[in-house]
């Protein structure tokens, strides 16, 4: 009895997932299609067969200067993320007194201010001070995104026990070595949850970066935003840059689901 | 560490100067031009409400304002009801259940600007063949008027993070212990008793997260209604977060811009504490 009703449900299961899946498929088949073919029928499969359409949208994408931009400001704002992050948690957790437990909450207060609100006179600071770049949009990605990470640090700190740190300040270590050498390694299942959001985020990122990023800098959404105002109703173009400008999200996903699951989770829930 | 020790105040100092010259500088600075006349460069003088009294009469905010409550309405609904009903559907025992989850999970790692182009396709292209094909109206022109528009945006929506809400139900919903269920079943309680009296009372917790999360997501979405609709036709369908962007960088009018974006700020800002409190009172009920 029970065994019919699980396949039943598992029937149910895969046409939901298939329905979920229609996008991609759509996408997929005719990125592979020629204008004429996607003209006569976009729900066929791609005949006849052609991939000019990706080295063509390879190309206008500028894909290799757009995908390297788009990893060196993901991986080091990430970096940059999780080291200052720890940091101040570490010294906010560490510290008992009314000082600390205000400046936690003006960092949570912080996550209360939407970008919109903030973006008009960051980037004309910024731009007054020629930081309209992407290591200007590093540091703006560590004001934005430090105060969720530091309190996701703050909550698993607060379980690491304090004899710990005195044990090595009584052996020598100064505080540096104590945070660098014992409290980050402790902290690691916590930073790969930190790192998963802020991947996600940084990389999707679009509206921060078109404000700041000087051409020659764009990431892979800023180019694709210009690429599909330069290439409307060219579908057979712009699906194939769809397709390979969601490529590396799909890699990265296909590996890291299980951490990627998890961190989004503590995200929510903590 | 103590307050007044060296490396307590090293440690904090790159993350508090981040946040203050990011967040906090900012966000005076932009509450200061609200009442002003400034131009994005400099301002002459302090013109008090005029910019507020402005916003109260601009009809674009207003047409933003209803259109995005609308969609927090119908997209919350949506996404709790859709969400939940993912994490039963897979925290059942069938094969393949661990890779549904990784489907429906999806589209979140992807953002909002390709999703937008993705779904502009197929709203465009794969709707109206499937229109022609079924000789159906509903499937054709859309995103060419508000009502369309608004749909799609919903579809976009509920396709991207139906299933980010699906993973916070399905943490809930781990958290009942097996036996609570099986002890009901035994006492002879149908499939929908166990779900209304049982799983439903234990995972409210996660209906609150749930529901602020989605709420304060749709208020700030601004990357699927660009690359979807663009806000037309004309402005119908542009939603807050676009509205200032708008005001500011296409009309240049920057100091209403700014008294948009206070405004938006208090409408965020209310629901999270609203949460906050909310939250306060369920914890302190246990």
């Amino acid at each position: 009895m029970n065994k019919k009703r699980n396949s039943w449900i598992g029937v149910l299961g895969v046409l939901i997932g298939l329905l979920w899946l229609f996008p991609f498929y759509m996408i997929l088949t005719n990125s592979f299609k020629t204008p004429k073919g996607i003209f006569a029928s976009v729900l066929s499969l791609p005949n006849p067969f052609t991939n000019v359409n990706y080295g063509d949208s390879f190309k206008a994408l500028n894909f290799i200067s757009s995908l390297t931009n788009s990893l060196i400001i993901t991986v080091c704002s990430v970096l940059l993320i999780i080291l200052c992050s720890s940091m101040a948690a570490y010294a906010l957790q560490r510290n008992k007194s009314k000082l600390s437990s205000s400046l936690l909450l003006l960092f949570i207060s912080a996550m209360l201010i939407p970008f919109q609100s903030v973006m008009i006179p960051l980037t004309a600071n910024f731009g007054n001070v020629h930081l309209l770049n992407m290591y200007g949009l590093m540091f703006m990605y560590l004001g934005f995104n430090c105060s969720l990470s530091i309190f996701l640090y703050q909550g698993t700190l607060s379980s690491i026990p304090i004899a710990m740190d005195e044990a090595a300040e009584m052996e020598g270590a100064s505080r540096w070595q104590i945070y660098y050498k014992i409290i980050l390694p402790i902290l690691s299942p916590m930073t790969v949850t930190v790192a998963i959001l802020n991947i996600i985020a940084i990389w999707n990122d679009y509206l921060l970066p078109s404000l700041v990023l000087p051409q020659v800098q764009y990431t892979i959404p800023l180019q694709m935003f210009n690429f599909f105002g330069e290439y409307t109703k060219q579908w057979h173009l712009a699906l194939a840059g769809i397709t390979l400008s969601i490529i590396p999200v799909i890699v990265f996903y296909l590996f890291a689901q299980k951490w990627i699951i998890k961190g989004v989770t503590d995200g929510a829930v903590k | 560490m103590k307050n007044k020790s060296l490396s307590f105040w090293l440690f904090l100092t790159p993350t508090l100067v981040a946040l203050a010259l990011v967040v906090f500088i900012p966000m005076l600075e932009g509450l200061f031009y609200s009442f002003t006349d400034w131009d994005g460069l400099s301002f002459t003088k302090v013109v008090g409400f005029k910019n507020y009294m402005a916003l109260l009469q601009d009809k674009a905010f207003g047409n933003a304002f209803w259109f995005t409550v609308a969609f927090v309405i119908v997209t919350v609904i949506l996404l709790n009801v859709i969400g939940l009903g993912l994490a039963l559907l897979v925290t059942q025992k069938f094969k393949g259940n661990n890779f549904l989850r990784a489907i429906f999970f999806m589209p979140n790692m992807i953002g909002g600007l390709i999703l937008g182009f993705i779904w502009q396709f197929i709203f465009t292209q794969g709707f109206s063949a499937l229109g022609s094909a079924l000789h159906m109206t509903v499937f054709q022109n859309w995103l060419t008027n508000s009502l369309t528009g608004f749909w799609g945006l919903v579809i976009v929506t509920v396709w991207q993070m139906s299933g980010y809400i699906m993973i916070i139900y399905i943490a809930y919903l781990q958290n009942i212990p097996s036996e609570v269920i099986e002890a009901a079943e035994i006492d002879g309680a149908s499939a929908w008793q166990r779900f209304t009296r049982i799983t439903f009372p234990m995972i409210a917790p996660a209906f609150t997260v749930c529901m602020f999360l989605t709420l304060s997501n749709g208020f700030k979405i601004y990357d699927q209604n660009l690359s979807l609709t663009n806000g037309g036709p004309y402005n119908s369908t542009q939603m807050l977060a676009m509205d200032i962007v708008n005001t500011a960088y296409n009309s240049s009018d920057f100091a209403l811009a700014e008294a948009k974006a206070m405004v938006f700020f208090l409408i965020v800002a209310a629901i999270s504490l609203v949460q906050v409190f909310y939250n306060r009172k369920r914890e302190g009920d246990f």
